[in-house]
């Protein structure tokens, strides 16, 4: 999963595989962030949709 | 007594009625509780699996109930990306349906793994040639995802919504819902596809072997339609048995004939492309492996008929239903459809794991049956009892059905 596990190599399957995962990973908690932040910063300028 | 967290406009049926029901359900709950417990405490000697069935009854329900849940992946596929504004109507309630299914199949997959606290190896250590690897990455990021279209509903209740930082969330994230339905749909395409794909590879295991297109077996894509084509029918079929139960229209007719449409003709490509893929199997594959279709079907209940009920009596029936207008519309023939469309499904999970295992491949291999046992009937069915709760809990407590008021005033 890392790249400081025992058993990870730099080639293409080990890239692709947690290419994918990492980048799906990646939307989910960006979004997530985004959300987060974005309704402290309404809830700061006292809007309420 | 629970009035204030019931939606404003709509009726619910008295509290001490919804507790009795929610009682009803949680005896059974606790029942799959308990089997669980004991498969996981004394080990899966408890169950019948044994040395020719290392999988049985829980992988057929992990397979049928994430088939099941395509629903909710292709009605946000349909809804975000093709811009099919009618299926919004319908999409809250298959989001509870796959969030449903999806966490039963982690759990089912926790107990057929018999070391589930092992479960983290799986990423830690993957193993990057296994198309397993990818399912078991697919479908936790995709619970993620279910567990993220579900929190904007849990978060529309009445009264957390009338907190301003709650509320301001759930908006903020349907905002950006079209992202996280992306991804999902992503993710979704890929790892029903590898379900099928896992048995696919297996050129030891004449009956679960398919030709490769490019590095994929025909049953990878197989799978990605089936459950394209009977999620959306599951969907259906839930909602008319709520509607049942609760006595309210809650999504308009055209909503539902649409999403039967869709599943209808899915269906038929579906079907087309099976009987070719089954075909060339039958007549090119085998062969070339050394065995004939009928060995494939020896005796009882593998026999030829388990082909017939699939792709017959559960495939082109409900299609043929699904795709005419009549059909589609008569609700005396579209839940006939549904539920014959749903058990093809179970149907094609099964054989394509159990029957795939049950065929001896070597010389003193015998042919064995398997029968599950209680503990593995128990926790298999547990998930329609787990769906039943959730929606219930749902439908009294969150804004399931945006046309719901509308069809009831």
């Amino acid at each position: 999963m890392f790249p400081f596990c025992f058993e990870w190599h730099w080639d293409l399957g080990h890239m692709v595989f947690h290419g994918a995962l990492w980048y799906a990973l990646s939307i989910l908690g960006i979004g997530l962030t985004y959300a987060a932040i974005k309704s402290f910063i309404d809830l700061k300028k006292g809007g309420h949709h | 007594m629970d009035s204030a967290l019931i939606p404003q406009g709509v009726k619910r049926c008295p509290f001490p009625q919804f507790a009795l029901w929610i009682g009803f359900l949680s005896i059974f709950m606790l029942w799959a509780v308990v089997a669980a417990g004991v498969a996981w405490i004394k080990g899966l000697n408890t169950t019948n699996l044994n040395d020719y069935f290392g999988f049985g009854a829980w992988i057929t329900a992990d397979l049928a109930v994430i088939a099941l849940g395509g629903g909710a992946f292709f009605t946000g596929f349909m809804r975000y990306i093709l811009g099919i504004e009618d299926f919004k109507h319908i999409l809250n309630f298959a989001v509870i349906i796959g969030f449903v299914c999806y966490s039963s199949a982690l759990v089912i997959l926790g107990l057929d793994v018999g070391q589930p606290l092992r479960s983290w190896f799986i990423f830690w250590h993957a193993n990057v040639h296994s198309m397993l690897t990818e399912v078991a990455f697919c479908i936790s990021c995709y619970f993620t995802v279910l567990t993220i279209e579900y929190i904007p509903l849990v978060l529309e209740n009445r009264q957390l919504d009338k907190i301003p930082l709650v509320h301001n969330f759930s908006h903020n994230l349907h905002r950006i819902m079209a992202v996280f339905a992306a991804t999902g749909a992503f993710l979704s395409f890929f790892h029903q596809g590898s379900l099928g794909g896992t048995v696919g590879v297996l050129f030891g295991r004449p009956f679960g072997f398919r030709e490769h297109f490019a590095i994929w077996p025909t049953a990878f894509f197989l799978f990605i339609i089936s459950a394209m084509a009977c999620g959306p029918c599951f969907t259906i079929l839930v909602t008319r048995i709520t509607e049942l139960i609760t006595r309210k229209k809650l999504v308009k007719q055209n909503v539902i004939a649409k999403l039967a449409k869709v599943s209808g003709w899915l269906m038929v490509a579906y079907l087309a492309l099976k009987m070719i893929d089954t075909v060339y199997w039958a007549m090119v594959t085998l062969p070339n492996m050394g065995v004939s279709v009928m060995d494939m079907y020896p005796e009882s209940p593998f026999t030829i008929w388990i082909l017939i009920a699939e792709l017959g009596f559960c495939g082109a029936i409900p299609a043929i239903i699904l795709i005419t207008e009549k059909g589609r519309n008569n609700n005396f023939l579209l839940v006939p459809a549904t539920i014959l469309s749903c058990f093809g499904a179970i149907l094609n999970r099964y054989v394509m794991t159990v029957q795939t295992l049950a065929l001896p491949v070597l010389p003193f291999d015998k042919f064995v049956n398997y029968i599950p046992n209680w503990v593995e009937w128990v926790t298999s069915l547990a998930p329609f009892v787990y769906l039943a709760l959730l929606i219930s809990l749902s439908y009294r407590y969150l804004p399931v059905f945006p046309q719901e008021k509308e069809l009831n005033p």
